[in-house]
């Protein structure tokens, strides 16, 4: 299935959500349809916010800058803080509840909270949280065929690093059967 | 693919094979390439010790006939002005990157077009213009900076490619051009490449004492730029046959007035949209194709207001122009630029009863 998402990826800076981003765009890209990344460069890359807006499209995309998505993943507070309010009505918010204490309810948004960081650690992948709910995402949204998924991720770890591969494609499909 | 690195790449492509820059966000990730694929194919990367420095060594390797670049984002532009006029008073060709931001000053690392008056009106002193390119995609990014490069060589000019942090720093999928060698390139025979004793020197200067001399220069040289305008301008034009608003937006800003666009047709609001690629030469000629159907224009912008300028010299006071911009690094919306033709609209309906 194809639909057109405009999401956003928010966390600490180091927390892999501009990764999680490449995966989801590239994705698209396997798929031929019109993809934009677009990261946050400021100061937070030194360990504030960072953030990332991911546009997967069958139009042309015009701004790459998401400001009202139908899809959050959220992987602290702050994160989710400053973005809940602009999710759009049956739009989906996927967020850690390792870091997230206070998950809120928005009319119209299917919350999705999965302890993410939790899972992770207790996986043995400490910091692939962010690949987890990728993986969540993709369970709510289908962005791509499963297959395509694969592929994207093979592309998105270079094959020297095998076992960071499949550390990378358990944690995914850890948060998809989550 | 970033649209940093669709530039570098283009630019090797194209036969670049020296690069000489100063680190500057959000332009940094445009150098890290070039520093690692420059020695691969055999060029010169070179980190100076400052923008003048860099653009000085363009100056130099331009003379010697190379395909050179360097990159920047704009308080380092405004450093290499002064090389640059240098550049246009020797007719040196050679690739200029600004990967725009915030200013004025030190001003801010998020994205702008803030640098549209000092690209086409004012990069230094003296009676000069640089080409000035505009893409709006990293596909853009890539094909620009690749073309860029003859265009240099067959005007003898500096030819500047005026990005942003978006663009800069945004992934979007992107096709290559093939790759040239630089070997297979035509001869510059006015280059000071080595004469052998088979030829006259060659000089490449800026400086010329007698007035009559540098005025005939100058004049001979707007000539050029008189071709230049006539055949280099480059608009795309989206929905503007039927237009009663007509939007003008470059680059970034362009891509958000094009969603306005759309969203306001499904409104019945008949806006189009001229997107200039070219910047100087400024495509009048697109524009004045949309005179006699529009009703109004908006120059939609991230400055306080700068392109809006060139607008109202094309449409020459027979339709209003209006303006709608962000700026200081901040980026308008759709919806914002939409509210803007939706008033205007009304304020049109008004005018007609």
């Amino acid at each position: 299935m194809s639909c057109n998402l405009d999401i956003v990826l928010a966390g600490f800076g180091g927390q892999g959500v501009l990764f999680a981003g490449k995966l989801i765009a590239y994705a698209g890209l396997l798929e031929g349809r019109e993809v934009s990344w677009l990261p946050s460069y400021g100061p937070e890359m030194r360990g504030g916010t960072a953030n990332c807006s991911v546009c997967l499209s069958d139009d042309p995309i015009g701004s790459p800058l998401v400001t009202s998505p139908n899809a959050l993943v959220a992987m602290n507070q702050p994160s989710l803080d400053k973005f809940e309010g602009s999710v759009v009505e049956g739009g989906v918010a996927v967020v850690d509840s390792t870091l997230v204490q206070r998950v809120p309810e928005i009319p119209g948004v299917r919350m999705r909270a999965l302890p993410a960081t939790a899972m992770a650690e207790e996986a043995g992948f400490k910091k692939l949280a962010n690949i987890i709910l990728a993986g969540k995402l993709y369970a709510e949204t289908s962005f791509c065929e499963e297959e395509t998924l694969w592929k994207a991720m093979e592309k998105c770890v270079p094959a020297r690093k095998a076992a960071m591969l499949e550390m990378n494609k358990q944690a995914l499909k850890l948060g998809m059967e989550a | 693919m970033k649209g940093n690195e669709a530039l570098a790449e283009a630019a090797l492509r194209a036969g670049c094979r020296f690069f000489f820059g100063y680190p500057i966000t959000p332009q940094t990730e445009l150098a890290a390439y070039m520093s690692k694929r420059m020695p691969k194919v055999g060029g010169t990367y070179l980190q100076a010790e400052s923008e003048v420095a860099a653009i000085n060594m363009v100056y130099g390797a331009a003379a010697a006939g190379a395909r050179v670049m360097t990159s920047s984002s704009s308080p380092g532009i405004s450093l290499k002005g002064e090389g640059i006029s240098y550049m246009a008073g020797a007719d040196l060709p050679g690739v200029i990157i600004n990967v725009q931001r915030g200013g004025p000053g030190l001003g801010g690392i998020q994205p702008s077009q803030a640098d549209y008056w000092q690209a086409t009106r004012a990069l230094g002193h003296g009676d000069f213009h640089v080409v000035v390119y505009a893409p709006s995609t990293v596909q853009e990014m890539a094909d620009y900076a690749y073309g860029a490069f003859d265009v240099a060589d067959k005007y003898r000019t500096p030819v500047m490619i005026l990005a942003d942090g978006m663009l800069g720093q945004m992934m979007e999928p992107v096709e290559l051009p093939d790759p040239l060698d630089p070997a297979d390139l035509p001869e510059k025979p006015w280059a000071t490449s080595g004469h052998g004793h088979a030829r006259a020197h060659n000089v490449v200067n800026s400086l010329y004492l007698t007035a009559d001399a540098l005025e005939r220069l100058n004049v001979e040289r707007y000539e050029r730029y008189a071709r230049i305008e006539r055949d280099e301008q480059r608009a795309e034009t989206f929905m503007t046959d039927d237009a009663d608003i007509v939007a003008v937006a470059f680059g970034a800003s362009a891509r958000v007035a094009r969603s306005a666009v759309v969203a306001a047709r499904e409104q019945g609001i008949k806006a189009g949209l001229v997107r200039p690629i070219t910047l100087w030469p400024f495509p009048v000629d697109a524009i004045e194709a949309t005179v006699p159907s529009a009703k109004a224009y908006l120059s939609v912008e991230m400055s306080m207001g700068q392109m809006v300028d060139d607008v109202r010299l094309a449409v020459a006071g027979r339709r209003p122009v209006d303006f709608y911009g962000r700026t200081g690094g901040v980026i308008p919306t759709p919806a914002e630029v939409l509210g803007k033709l939706a008033t205007m609209n009304e304020d049109l309906a008004k005018g007609g009863e």
